[in-house]
């Protein structure tokens, strides 16, 4: 058998298109899910970690820490494995969706924070000047300062989510991975991993770009 | 009449360093006063007591009878209290009008029409009328300033706090917002002003603070404060600064 009738095999991948694409669909629909979820707590878990109450601080400075060291693929398994003990029983998206996004969050955080902080003193102190609470403040004069600052790390951040979602096969979750997996076996053919790869590839890398591209105009913009 | 800010025995450290040692201070509605000083002597640190940016240890700050303090009532306070700092603080991802607008339609929650109607007419005011679509980048320093008087303005506050507003301004920028501050003296609006110009504070205040070293001085009308001062320490600092 040739190279190519082995990894390129054209009647294979197009066997194996259609579930190959319901995977692509399914990796899609948990990365924005995770995307969305990781961000808006990432935001509160940021807000938390700076203004909160001194307990409320610690907590969220030791939960960034935790889900920052703690492998995903662990707490995956954990979640998916683990849980149902103390009967806790999730679906696979679920598990992957969860576990994705409570790391997601703690990254996020993370990035947030520190656009708040590169945030001049006298912007807080003007907003309060003119009688603007604390949530007013965040949203129409520290935030929108500070999520143009963290655009490029959060795009960035969004790739590994999106990424992160392949090890979701390993919670048997039908995403694109695990279907070009399953088509594999049943073909005894690797080209549905190759059309996989290639799905993966189309899908990030314009987003890998996209960040290059956030990067320049950002350094051109505070020139 | 009761007066508008009243500070009695107000102190205020920086760790162990004392840096106003029981101030007494209070302004009518209406009075334009002038505070100066040397460099380190508190002026700054106490007119930002005034709306609570910076805490302080001991004594009570009153605006409108209101105690000034941390809690719910302090952003009310606030609002009723404009700054105008140093370093403008404009908010550099709005335009002149929305920086101007902004608290009128977030802190008043007027409608974005009347907001941006109240901008405008204060734009006018103090001359920005043309550059009401710029951002802030795009304005020099003294138009930068005086789009943050406006925007103190909008509040219609009681009474407009300014710490050094033209210091931080090239010399051939300060005249412009000396010219709208001395227009909105006129106007009868309260100031409470932090600053290095003399011939300002000879001109416009009703009264002139001389602080030294965390505490008041001597105060008075300017006429006779820059004629004739009474402490040794006033006259030290007037011979040195009005030499040039």
């Amino acid at each position: 058998m040739s190279l190519v009738e082995t990894f390129f095999n054209w009647s294979v991948f197009v066997g194996a298109l259609p579930s190959l694409l319901e995977g692509l669909w399914i990796t899609l629909l948990l990365g924005l899910v995770s995307i969305v979820a990781g961000m808006v707590s990432g935001l509160l878990m940021a807000l938390a970690r700076l203004y909160g109450p001194k307990p409320v601080q610690v907590a969220a400075r030791i939960y960034i820490d935790v889900l920052r060291s703690i492998p995903l693929l662990v707490l995956l398994v954990l979640v998916y494995y683990a849980l149902p003990f103390v009967g806790v029983r999730f679906s696979s998206f679920t598990s992957a969706a969860t576990a994705i996004t409570l790391v997601s969050c703690a990254y996020t955080a993370e990035i947030f924070r520190a656009g708040i902080e590169a945030i001049p003193k006298g912007q807080f102190e003007a907003a309060d000047a003119i009688g603007l609470g604390f949530f007013s403040s965040m949203r129409y004069v520290v935030l929108p300062q500070a999520i143009r600052i963290v655009v490029p790390p959060l795009t960035s951040n969004c790739i590994n989510v999106l990424k992160d979602t392949a090890l979701a096969s390993v919670v048997a979750m039908p995403d694109l991975l695990k279907q070009a997996t399953q088509a594999q076996a049943l073909a005894a053919n690797p080209t549905p991993l190759i059309g996989a790869a290639v799905l993966y590839l189309l899908l990030l890398l314009p987003l890998v770009r996209l960040v290059s591209y956030f990067e320049a105009s950002h350094r051109q913009a505070t020139r | 009449m009761k007066p508008l800010i009243d500070i009695q025995g107000l102190s205020k450290s920086f760790g162990a360093v004392e840096v106003l040692h029981g101030i007494d201070l209070s302004v009518q509605s209406g009075e334009v006063v002038v505070v100066i000083g040397p460099s380190g002597s508190g002026k700054s640190t106490l007119i930002r007591c005034i709306n609570l940016l910076e805490d302080y240890q001991g004594g009570v700050v009153l605006v409108d009878n209101i105690q000034v303090k941390r809690g719910a009532g302090l952003a009310q306070v606030r609002a009723e209290v404009g700054m105008v700092f140093q370093s403008f603080n404009l908010f550099p991802h709005l335009s002149a009008l929305d920086n101007v607008a902004l608290g009128p339609l977030r802190v008043k929650h007027l409608a974005r029409d009347a907001a941006h109607a109240i901008a405008e007419d204060l734009l006018v005011k103090v001359g920005m009328a043309e550059h009401a679509h710029k951002y802030p980048a795009q304005l020099s320093g003294g138009q930068q300033q005086r789009v943050a008087i406006a925007r103190a303005l909008a509040m219609e506050p009681k009474v407009i706090l300014f710490d050094e507003p033209t210091s931080a301004l090239d010399p051939e920028m300060v005249g412009e917002v000396l010219d709208v501050m001395q227009n909105l003296a006129k106007t009868g609006v309260t100031m409470l002003i932090v600053t290095h110009e003399m011939g300002f504070a000879r001109r416009v205040a009703d009264r002139v603070i001389f602080m030294d070293a965390g505490r008041i001085v001597e105060q008075g009308k300017p006429e006779p404060f820059f004629n004739a001062p009474q402490e040794p320490r006033t006259q030290a600092f007037l011979k040195a600064i009005l030499q040039h």
